[in-house]
């Protein structure tokens, strides 16, 4: 039955997210099957708590339930734990839940592979509704330079499996985009979250290149460090600098001489 | 009791548990370890703190191994207020917590009679308390030392203990550090100089 889900799952529009220095990009072709269909509606890329974001491929109303899931559980971290669920215990919540869908023969296991992206925050965490504060410096929850939070990116398979990763892809075009996602060097933990946008965008246009005939739709979300565009939030990439991306993306597709000049205009649409 | 000092946090306790006028035990251990780094002072019904800190335990051992990584003292001050709060009608349990982890030092909770949830610079509860929140506010301060953290606490229930009578027998501290929990004890027998250090 897993092998049927994953089938399912192959077929549908690609999907990727980059987990960059300070931020993670999500992103995903949807393919256009009609004309009649707004553009900008029927969004693929869901908010699941103020600092987590889930895109899927393969059967959209099984991605939405999976979400609907995902929803419940970083709810119920809140109201247990007063706080943000770190994005990894949401990916392993998840994948529990996906894999309780291969075991029993009244249900069929998710037509999708979700990608988790999020951000835990390096902030100072206050217990949700506590009152007062601790002394002004020394202990009392300022601990200086304490290594905490940053990017998460998980992604979830039919099977219940998940990883960490880097980048990550799936979808139709899931070949192109890890080999696109490899040049990257994204281990080494220098890829920006302005030049992943960038970089997310092409990739979706690289992964499309093999169903030309088709038109698609790019959708893309992002989480920034609590510092940055997004102070931490998931939120839809501002419309000017998905726009300048997929520009960039084309251009890029076109001919890779001419790809340099728009490098500065691009990195001061952002803050 | 508890304190943020320099390096973390400091507990302290006396040990009386009455059960009206009789002393049930003299040598009670109200610092109460709920895990590595987190500890309470527990006030109230004996009873009903004890169950509490259980389940509290409870939940943060399964935490810390259910994600690979120990629970911060926030963690364990929601569990505690949440219960706190939900079950105020049948719970006597004034509670204050504090404990240290890695992303955020010392800090000290204090959890009232209605479930309510508070950060504080230091924290003091109990029926002896009332005697000593003009002396802790005089003399407690930032950025104090280890040495200077025990001795004020120390006093401080010294203090506590002479004036109030359902409060007395041993005094017991619970450091918490980097270094992890360090006990000691202080006996009425030499003026609560002594032993100190007790593992």
């Amino acid at each position: 039955m897993v092998e049927y889900a994953v089938k399912a799952v192959e077929n549908g529009g690609t999907a990727v997210g980059i987990r960059c220095k300070d931020g993670v990009v999500l992103a995903v072709e949807k393919i256009i099957t009609s004309k009649l269909l707004k553009p900008g509606a029927n969004k693929r890329i869901a908010t699941v708590d103020r600092h987590v974001g889930i895109v899927s491929a393969g059967l959209v109303p099984d991605g939405r339930h999976f979400v609907s899931r995902a929803r419940d559980e970083a709810s119920s971290w809140r109201s247990t734990y007063k706080g943000p669920i770190p994005t990894s215990a949401i990916a392993n919540r998840l994948g529990g839940y996906v894999q309780a869908y291969t075991l029993y023969s009244s249900v069929r296991p998710f037509g999708v592979t979700a990608i988790v992206g999020g951000w835990d925050t390096e902030a100072e965490l206050p217990v949700d509704g506590q009152v007062g504060n601790g002394p002004k410096s020394g202990s009392g929850g300022k601990v200086e330079g304490a290594k905490a939070g940053g990017p998460g990116l998980y992604m979830i398979e039919p099977s219940g499996l998940y990883w960490g990763y880097y980048g990550a892809a799936t979808g139709k075009g899931r070949q192109a985009a890890k080999a696109e996602l490899e040049k990257l060097d994204l281990s080494s933990g220098n890829l920006s979250l302005a030049d992943g946008v960038k970089e997310a965008a092409r990739i979706i246009y690289v992964a499309h290149e093999d169903s030309k005939d088709k038109e698609f739709e790019l959708e893309m979300t992002w989480i920034s460090s609590v510092d940055g565009p997004t102070k931490g939030r998931h939120e839809e990439v501002p419309k000017e600098i998905l726009e300048e991306a997929e520009k960039a993306a084309k251009r890029a597709l076109e001919g890779d001489d001419e790809e340099e000049e728009d490098k500065g205009e691009g990195e001061q649409m952002e803050e | 009791m508890a304190i943020n000092f320099k390096d973390g946090v400091i507990l302290g306790a006396d040990s009386r548990t009455t059960t009206g006028a009789y002393i049930a035990n003299r040598v009670t251990d109200k610092l109460t370890q709920v895990h590595d780094t987190i500890w309470c002072c527990r006030s109230g019904s004996a009873a009903d703190t004890q169950a509490v800190a259980d389940i509290v335990s409870y939940h943060l051992n399964m935490y810390g191994v259910t994600n690979a990584e120990a629970p911060t003292t926030q963690v364990a001050a929601s569990l505690f207020q949440e219960l706190c709060y939900e079950n105020k009608d049948a719970l006597s349990a004034g509670i204050i917590l504090a404990g240290w982890d890695a992303r955020h030092g010392g800090q000290v909770f204090s959890i009232p009679l209605g479930g309510s949830l508070h950060k504080q610079p230091f924290a003091i509860g109990g029926s002896g308390s009332t005697y000593i929140y003009g002396y802790t506010d005089a003399h407690w301060r930032e950025q104090m030392t280890e040495e200077e953290g025990i001795d004020f606490v120390r006093s401080a229930l010294q203090e506590a203990i002479k004036w109030d009578g359902s409060s007395g027998g041993v005094i017991r501290l619970v450091v918490l550090t980097k270094a992890g929990a360090v006990r000691h004890l202080y006996l009425p027998d030499n003026g609560y100089t002594g032993p100190g250090v007790t593992n």
